[in-house]
């Protein structure tokens, strides 16, 4: 599976013109709030309509301006986690995971959300409501239910937000495990320099509704396109930071270190 | 009690629920179609319908008879094919109560709709369900308690109904005199008793529909 995409939209104000690609990997979109990382995922799943471009998985084409193709969203086959994990506060966590499941017929529904809240180690829960829940289980929650559709494409939506340290770290554990096991693109929105540096095996750089750079996270670290990208990754602070934990004493030849 | 108090009590439920059960389907319906949809005239469609809400009663009760009266648009046609007309029938006051009440409806279930989050119904359609299973699965369960407090609001106010239904059902003793028209014929024939009894509980029954719509509809309607 590869995910292609090139999309022109202006909303209000704010133009966003971007163009990338994802294979079976973690592309992560990084960039600070409103420089239109969470648009390009509704363009993406077809909920916006953009002005200009396409978006296209393997041989499919779900959107083209110049064709005027535009599959619906029930039609796309992605796996969309909405920022703060959107639950279905009216279902349990079995009928939540149940309700992704609509190909699915009756008989193998059960059995395949049993699986999922196996895989998800949501077992004791099934029969919980979203707000009697954590944080940590509602991810879950939302990923099992985003990958009942086997869907062929993964579009997280800052899926790790306000988690603490330690529930962070499983779930993006939990991102690495359904990497292996799905291998599809799995695109993943945040701010946070540490949830890119640590997941992404390729990091897409937005500034203000463009793409300011894509690489891999260290070739990106080690090499940041302009001072703007410099200043977004925190390169220096965290450098210094390390040089100063470290004790090292010259934290002025910190360009001179980066080189090397 | 009077045998003409329990007529006109049933007579007023009768054609209260009736106007609920027709409100109610319809209200869902065009509440969706306001919250949901984008479309020309959406404002229109919004103002004409919470108009009754502001028109005085008997200029519902007017319009009724130029539409459905024996000579009215469209009472005309039913009247030559038919030789009957819903004009002083209990069923007019059923469409006068429906017309007079549908505004809260509407306006209830409209902001319950709206109060929905809209990612979820985003969510929906991600998952692959289709925009009717999404509004039967996830906004209609959501909306409720709205819908619940409007249809008994609309009730309420069915049942209270006045001047559309003098207008366009008439008075008529034993067939079209639900409660507010018996208490109003009881007054000004001097019957003070009966008014009394009428009255108090027509302010009861009121009283435990708006309590019920208060506990059911929760904060929809606050």
């Amino acid at each position: 599976m590869k995910l292609f995409i090139k999309l022109v939209k202006k909303v209000a104000g704010f133009f966003l013109n971007v163009e990338w690609e994802a294979d079976e990997e973690i592309v992560v979109l990084f960039g600070p709030s409103g420089a239109g990382k969470s648009i390009t995922l509704k363009l993406i799943a077809g909920l916006m309509e953009p002005d200009e471009g396409f978006v296209k998985l393997s041989g499919n084409i779900l959107y083209d301006s110049e064709r005027k193709i535009n599959v619906p969203p029930q039609k796309r086959p992605f796996g969309y986690v909405f920022q703060d994990s959107t639950l279905f506060p009216h279902m349990t966590v079995k009928g939540n995971i149940a309700y992704g499941g609509k190909h699915i017929d009756k008989r193998s529904l059960e059995h395949s959300v049993r699986q999922m809240i196996k895989h998800f180690h949501l077992e004791g829960l099934e029969d919980k409501f979203p707000n009697e829940i954590s944080g940590g289980q509602k991810r879950r929650v939302a990923l099992a239910m985003a990958l009942m559709r086997e869907p062929k494409a993964l579009l997280l939506d800052e899926p790790l937000a306000a988690l603490d340290s330690q529930i962070k770290l499983e779930v993006m554990e939990l991102l690495r495990e359904v990497r292996e096991k799905f291998a599809i693109p799995i695109v993943f929105v945040t701010h946070d320099i540490f949830e890119a540096l640590s997941l992404a095996d390729k990091m897409v750089i937005y500034i203000n509704g463009r793409i300011a750079q894509i690489g891999a996270p260290l070739e990106i670290f080690n090499n940041p396109i302009s001072q703007d990208v410099e200043r977004l990754l925190c390169a220096r602070e965290l450098f210094e930071e390390i040089y100063i934990l470290s004790g090292a004493p010259t934290p002025n030849r910190f360009r001179q270190f980066r080189k090397t | 009690m009077d045998s003409s108090i329990l007529f006109s009590l049933r007579l007023s439920f009768q054609v209260a629920f009736l106007a609920t059960l027709l409100a109610t389907p319809l209200g869902i319906l065009i509440a969706y179609l306001l919250a949901m949809k984008n479309f020309r005239g959406k404002g229109a469609l919004d103002a004409f319908f919470t108009l009754p809400l502001v028109l005085p009663p008997v200029v519902v009760g007017y319009y009724l008879i130029v539409l459905f009266g024996k000579n009215g648009i469209i009472g005309k046609f039913l009247y030559e094919a038919t030789g009957w007309s819903i004009m002083f029938t209990w069923y007019a006051a059923v469409l006068a109560s429906f017309f007079v009440a549908f505004p809260l409806m509407v306006k209830t279930t409209k902001a319950a709709i709206e109060a929905v989050d809209k990612n979820l119904v985003d969510a929906s359609y991600t998952l692959g369900h289709t925009e009717w299973d999404t509004a039967l699965k996830v906004i209609l369960p959501l909306a409720k308690r709205g819908i619940i407090a409007g249809s008994i609001l609309t009730f309420a106010r069915a049942l209270g109904e006045f001047g559309a239904t003098l207008m366009f059902a008439g008075n008529i003793p034993g067939k079209t005199n639900t409660v507010p028209l018996a208490i109003f014929t009881y007054m000004t024939s001097g019957q003070y008793t009966k008014a009394h009894i009428m009255a108090v509980l027509f302010t009861l029954i009121s009283a435990i529909s708006l309590y019920m719509a208060n506990k059911y509809g929760g904060s929809a309607i606050r």
